[in-house]
């Protein structure tokens, strides 16, 4: 599996005033996986995506997206990089076709090849028949798909995925979850995901990272993560109970 | 400009589709067919008694009917408009969960502010355009007038003065918007600051100018007082953009006005003889008097642009 580091952080930190979101992070997300990315909510894992899209500037230490500093060549990397924030939003007066059209158009997809290339994501989510009905009266679970939609919209190579399980029913994050291991397999698109739907995650994810106050404090498959903590393999313990021991430690 | 394109476009779409310009466009028409036809009743007997009159086109927009002239009703109105386009610019899509969304897509973050200004300004311009047309039609059908080069040329520089102004206004709301996370906050705050310097600087300014040089009696008063009271009212009032305004679109529109009047006392006789033999100012000579204000307006709007451009990128992108 050791191939290519997708991402590299290193000691990458994000202070705010007087608190610490990300405290000299350091991980990599190897080219062609799909990467659990765990933690407790106010972790710091929100503020790391942003700091990787060059949205926002870390106090100290550098990153790397495909080889290039977000900080210096944040364009280049949001070219490249889907980003799915946590609970997106949608214009609720336009209808899914227009939403990816205002999309396409930001991303300077020419009209004509942006038209099949919204079918042909439309198609990829599920959503063929609610291309013309307005987002305000999607589901949660529609609305998430549309915005996987907008993300596969320019082509990416790396998918940020904030939370887009959260608050779906167990059929529709399972639906979800199936989706996102499709995309990475058959697109080869390297996916950093971050979710709390363990048992999901376990699934389909390659390598986990668990990030707890600004730390990554582990980082690997399920079963090496597994070993390292029960010293038996991965068979024997889910992704909840690992994630567990680790919490209480902390 | 990598995105502008796009968010210009999204916006101005937006703009016009939304309820909240349909709402603003009845009442625009709504105002220039009562001005119009305040304005065309009161000409009439504007123009009784004069022998060779001037500038009778000008008339439409700057004699005040029963009610109010478009000049007048665009100065305390207008900003009203500037901030129902703008106060939920930045915030709104905050509290949607858009404003991420766009950013993380290959757009410069600036796009996005200018986009908004940018298609704000030009609803503004359509707005403003086309209530000046509509007056001017019907007073071509009212009065009968045909308009002369000059006044056309006038009626462009007032237009052009308009829209800077009440992109002004347009500017501080999305300030506001940035600045404030809650929309209901920015409109409030946008719309008490409206107030304020609106009407409130005006009041502020003649008591600041009678406690500091009273002049109680117009008469007799020490001249040297009369002129430090009328400098200190001036300006004080300079606070107020409404002011800076009415002063830069006073001698556009209205080339008969005297900017000194109120400030020189004179005698019966002097006043008939004045007002008898006034003449109408040229362009050129109006712009002179109002270039001033002009500046301090067209500043205005610029230095509120930059701060809230500063803000903005500065600003960390999480809500």
């Amino acid at each position: 599996m050791e191939t290519q580091a997708i991402i590299q952080t290193t000691a990458l930190t994000k202070r705010y005033d007087h608190q610490t979101a990300v405290d000299h992070l350091d991980f990599q997300v190897v080219e062609g996986e799909v990467f659990g990315f765990l933690g407790p909510n106010g972790a710091g894992k929100t503020t790391t995506l942003l700091m990787l899209l060059g949205l926002s500037r870390p106090t100290e230490g550098t990153a790397s997206v495909c080889g290039l500093n977000p900080e210096r060549k944040a364009m280049e990397v949001k070219k490249i990089v889907g980003y799915l924030p946590e609970n997106v939003g949608f214009y609720g007066d336009m209808d899914a076709v227009q939403s990816l059209r205002y999309i396409a158009d930001l991303n300077r997809i020419p009209g004509s090849e942006a038209q099949d290339r919204i079918h042909e994501v439309l198609k990829l989510v599920g959503l063929s028949e609610d291309g013309v009905k307005k987002v305000s009266a999607f589901s949660r679970g529609m609305k998430q798909r549309l915005g996987i939609a907008e993300v596969l919209l320019k082509d990416p190579k790396v998918m940020f995925l904030d939370e887009p399980t959260l608050g779906l029913d167990p059929d529709g994050a399972v639906r979800l979850i199936e989706l996102i291991q499709s995309l990475n397999q058959e697109r080869k698109i390297t996916v950093l995901l971050s979710s709390h739907h363990l048992q999901q995650v376990q699934k389909i994810s390659h390598r986990v990272g668990i990030m707890i106050k600004g730390r990554m404090v582990a980082e690997g498959s399920v079963d090496a993560l597994a070993r390292e903590k029960f010293g038996v393999g991965e068979e024997k313990f889910t992704l909840e109970e690992i994630y567990m021991k680790y919490f209480q430690e902390v | 400009m990598s995105g502008l394109g796009a968010v210009y476009r999204k916006e101005l779409s937006d703009n016009f589709s939304s309820f909240r310009f349909v709402i603003l466009f009845a009442l625009i028409a709504m105002v220039s067919f009562i001005i119009s036809y305040m304005a065309g009743v009161s000409l009439k007997d504007n123009l009784e008694g004069v022998a060779k009159p001037k500038f009778v086109f000008l008339m439409l927009f700057g004699t005040k009917g029963t009610l109010f002239s478009l000049v007048e009703f665009v100065a305390v109105f207008g900003p009203l408009i500037g901030l129902v386009l703008g106060f939920d610019a930045i915030n709104g899509e905050r509290a949607h969960g858009t404003l991420v969304k766009i950013v993380s897509q290959p757009i410069y973050r600036d796009a996005v502010i200018n986009g908004k200004f940018l298609a704000g300004a030009t609803t503004i311009a359509v707005l403003v355009v086309s209530v000046v047309l509509v007056i001017s039609g019907f007073g071509l059908t009212l009065v009968g007038v045909v308009p002369g080069v000059e006044e056309i040329l006038r009626l462009a520089i007032y237009v052009g003065i308009s829209i800077f102004y009440i992109s002004f206004w347009l500017g501080l709301s999305i300030l506001f918007s940035i600045a404030f996370r809650s929309v209901a906050t920015s409109f409030l705050a946008s719309v008490a600051l409206w107030i304020f310097l609106s009407f409130f600087v005006s009041l502020g300014a003649s008591v600041l100018a009678n406690a500091i040089a009273p002049v109680e009696k117009r008469e007799g008063a020490d001249p040297e007082t009369v002129v430090a009271n009328a400098q200190i009212k001036e300006g004080a009032s300079l606070l107020s953009p409404m002011f800076i305004y009415s002063n830069a679109t006073a001698t556009i529109v209205d080339p008969m006005r005297k900017t000194t009047r109120s400030l020189v006392l004179m005698g019966p006789m002097e006043q008939m003889s004045s007002s008898r033999f006034q003449n109408p100012l040229s362009l050129g000579q109006s712009l002179v008097v109002v270039y001033p204000h002009l500046a301090a307006l067209i500043a205005l709007s610029l230095i509120c642009f930059a701060v809230s451009y500063w803000i903005f990128m500065m600003q960390e992108i999480r809500t």
